[in-house]
């Protein structure tokens, strides 16, 4: 079989056996997995209220998952993305709450911009530190998480904090707010998902049609023949760092001015983390993680509806688990596939 | 002038140490774990979530037997497992070794979660179980300053410290540990030389699934007696960070968990001082400062120690 047909078996194969292994494990705390997964279903596609929370939860899981698959691409495995669009959100509330004065058209990219931005800068930290001392980029861009997790719930409850209850930041310009695309039952379907689309639809351009994204590859696939080939190796480790980072800081500027308009101090919530995921299944392909965060939009949204029948939704956890673990160990499905290959010729 | 005051208070109260010594002990087991896995040529990014389930499964078995010694031992059972599911992934099915680690981090975060409500009833966290009695150390109680220092401490902090010198043991003064540094340097040698790669990498991930769970369930039944969901908070990260800054070496990882549960102790005692009157809104400025510490720590030193050569690279034969 050609590789381009096992980069598609591989996640799909993965997913199923995901779900299979991950309903035994809801048969053995006494639960039927068919209901569970009726439930999982009809939460996330059973009315125009689910799908449009659906989209709403795709948005930034395709940015947090561009982020980490063109971080793979290059080299690196940016396991802050969870950080960098805490950073994103953060800043980018700052900034969208002082822009009353400024036209739409102006304020909305300001703040994308601004967001991105931010998101660069944390992300290219852990680049710098990379380049210059050979620190792995797991192990800073984790305790960078936590920075930004402590950093982001300081802000929001003194400097930035509104109000009594929930920590929270006042509520941003409304020309900063992005228009919602139609409006079902009091939820608005942002439009950030076309800026998220876009955005895949960017990074594709600059991986595949590119000398940059040529050169970043380069240094991902082998970073001495890149050398060797003239590629200024550190440079590009920053810049992949950074370009990763802006498309994290990207999804939580999108929370902000699509969903909450208002900074909550951790809204990630696991977005992050989703995004190796994603990147993973999609195959580190821009056009495969639309479809990868849109399968993990539909079972994170579908959970909640899981949660009803009984079934804790961190069961959605450890399906993303498996999943990784076998795309991981992709010989490991290979393998299957090949000996069911030889038991249907024989 | 009072913050000078607060250190000088934190520097001089004897409980400071204890809860040093306390706060250091995951780091000591999990980075432990780090330079056993890692010597041989597999990278484990796994220890955050081996130390998750190691805590979560020591709670349920003490609060099933009421025994925590019980606990402990499933705890090192689970971990076992987590670890040969890694090793398994990553030795004989040559998978990306720091993926898999996510995926069994994931893993851990998903099953201690999703378990907590069909077996403790409620998420979020337990009650207290019970949890490892300190040991007593009579000659210590003489002096008021040890007694109320060491005097009194978890007997998984010795245990952690014989670890440290047993793990020295095995890793350079047996031929087993011989072995296990060959593997991690240049494993076509070795194998040419007849040592099996694969053995001796399964025994450093194995090793490294007991110690980091270790780790793990000191936080739950050395320490605190219940388990709190994400209760590790990154700490298996920065246990990797303190194997680094020990040079891949059992004493160096040792100090340097020292030094990084100093600087968990300090931040805690800085953020209650009575001297301070820290409001509870900037208590999270001083969470920070461990992972602060560590980041400089990794970003100062990284260059100056050497990682074992084939470290992440799955063997072939």
């Amino acid at each position: 079989m050609n590789n381009r047909l096992w980069a598609f078996l591989v996640p799909i194969i993965s997913v199923i056996m995901a779900l299979l292994i991950s309903s035994v494990v809801i048969l053995l705390i006494g639960q039927d997995p068919i209901v569970a997964y009726a439930a999982l279903f009809k939460g996330a596609f059973g009315s125009k209220l689910a799908i449009a929370s659906v989209i709403i939860k795709t948005t930034p899981l395709i940015l947090t998952g561009l982020a980490v698959g063109f971080g793979f691409r290059a080299g690196l495995f940016n396991i802050g993305a969870e950080g960098q669009m805490v950073m994103g959100a953060m800043i980018a509330t700052a900034f969208a709450i002082n822009v009353a004065w400024m036209p739409a058209v102006l304020a909305i990219p300001l703040t994308m911009v601004v967001g991105m931005a931010a998101g660069a800068g944390y992300a290219a930290i852990a680049g710098v530190l990379k380049a210059k001392t050979g620190a792995h980029e797991v192990v800073t861009t984790i305790m960078l998480n936590w920075i930004a997790e402590y950093l982001s719930s300081y802000v929001v409850t003194v400097p930035m904090g509104v109000g009594f209850g929930t920590p929270k930041s006042p509520e941003i310009a409304n020309s900063a707010k992005l228009p919602p695309l139609m409006t079902v039952q009091a939820t608005e379907l942002t439009s950030g998902i076309i800026v998220a689309v876009i955005a895949a639809v960017v990074i594709y351009i600059v991986l595949e049609k590119t000398t940059k994204g040529y050169e970043l590859k380069g240094t991902g696939f082998n970073p001495y023949a890149a050398e060797y080939g003239g590629i200024k190796i550190s440079q590009n480790i920053v810049l992949a760092m950074a370009i990763s980072g802006a498309l994290s800081g990207l999804a939580g500027t999108l929370e902000v001015m699509g969903v909450h308009h208002r900074f909550l101090g951790t809204l990630s919530g696991g977005k992050g983390f989703d995004g190796i995921s994603i990147a993973l299944i999609g195959q580190n392909n821009p056009i495969g993680i639309i479809f990868a965060a849109l399968l993990m939009g539909s079972l994170r949204t579908g959970s909640n509806e899981m949660q009803f029948v009984g079934v804790p939704k961190h069961i959605i956890l450890i399906v993303q688990a498996i999943i990784i673990f076998l795309v991981a160990a992709d010989r490991i499905v290979r393998t299957i596939l090949i000996r069911k290959k030889r038991v249907k010729a024989s | 002038m009072r913050v000078l005051t607060a250190i000088w208070e934190i520097f001089t109260n004897p409980a400071f140490y204890k809860l040093t010594l306390t706060a250091a002990t995951p780091f000591i087991f999990a980075s432990l774990g780090g330079v056993f896995s890692e010597i041989t040529g597999v990278v484990n990014i796994a220890l955050e979530g081996i130390m998750l389930m190691g805590a979560f499964v020591s709670i349920v078995f003490t609060s099933v037997t009421g025994n925590p010694w019980i606990g402990l031992l499933f705890a090192i059972l689970v971990g076992l497992g987590m670890a040969w599911l890694h090793a398994w992934a990553s030795i004989k099915w040559r998978g990306n070794q720091i993926v898999s680690g996510t995926a069994l981090i994931l893993l851990a975060q998903g099953v201690t979660g999703f378990l907590m409500e069909p077996i403790f009833g409620r998420p979020g966290q337990t009650d207290i179980v019970g949890k490892i009695p300190e040991l007593r150390i009579p000659l210590f109680m003489k002096n008021e300053f040890l007694a109320q220092s060491i005097g009194e401490l978890s007997p998984m902090i010795y245990i952690a410290f014989g670890c440290v010198a047993l793990a020295w043991f095995i890793i350079y003064k047996t031929r087993l540990g011989l072995r296990m540094r060959a593997v991690g340097e240049n494993p076509e040698a070795a194998d040419t030389l007849g040592v099996n790669v694969y053995m001796i990498r399964y025994f450093g991930v194995l090793m490294s699934g007991i110690m980091a769970s270790l780790g793990g369930a000191f936080l739950s039944v050395g320490e605190v007696g219940n388990f709190r969901e994400l209760m590790t908070g990154g700490r298996g990260f920065i246990a990797l960070a303190a194997m680094i800054l020990g040079n891949w070496n059992p004493v160096g990882a040792m100090w340097a968990s020292l030094l990084f549960g100093f600087s968990e102790a300090f931040a805690n005692q800085l953020q209650s001082s009575s001297v301070l009157h820290v409001a509870s809104s900037t208590k999270p400025l001083f969470n920070m400062f461990p992972f602060i510490v560590t980041l400089i720590v990794i970003a100062g030193f990284i260059g100056k120690t050497r990682s074992p050569a084939a470290d992440g690279v799955p063997y072939e034969k």
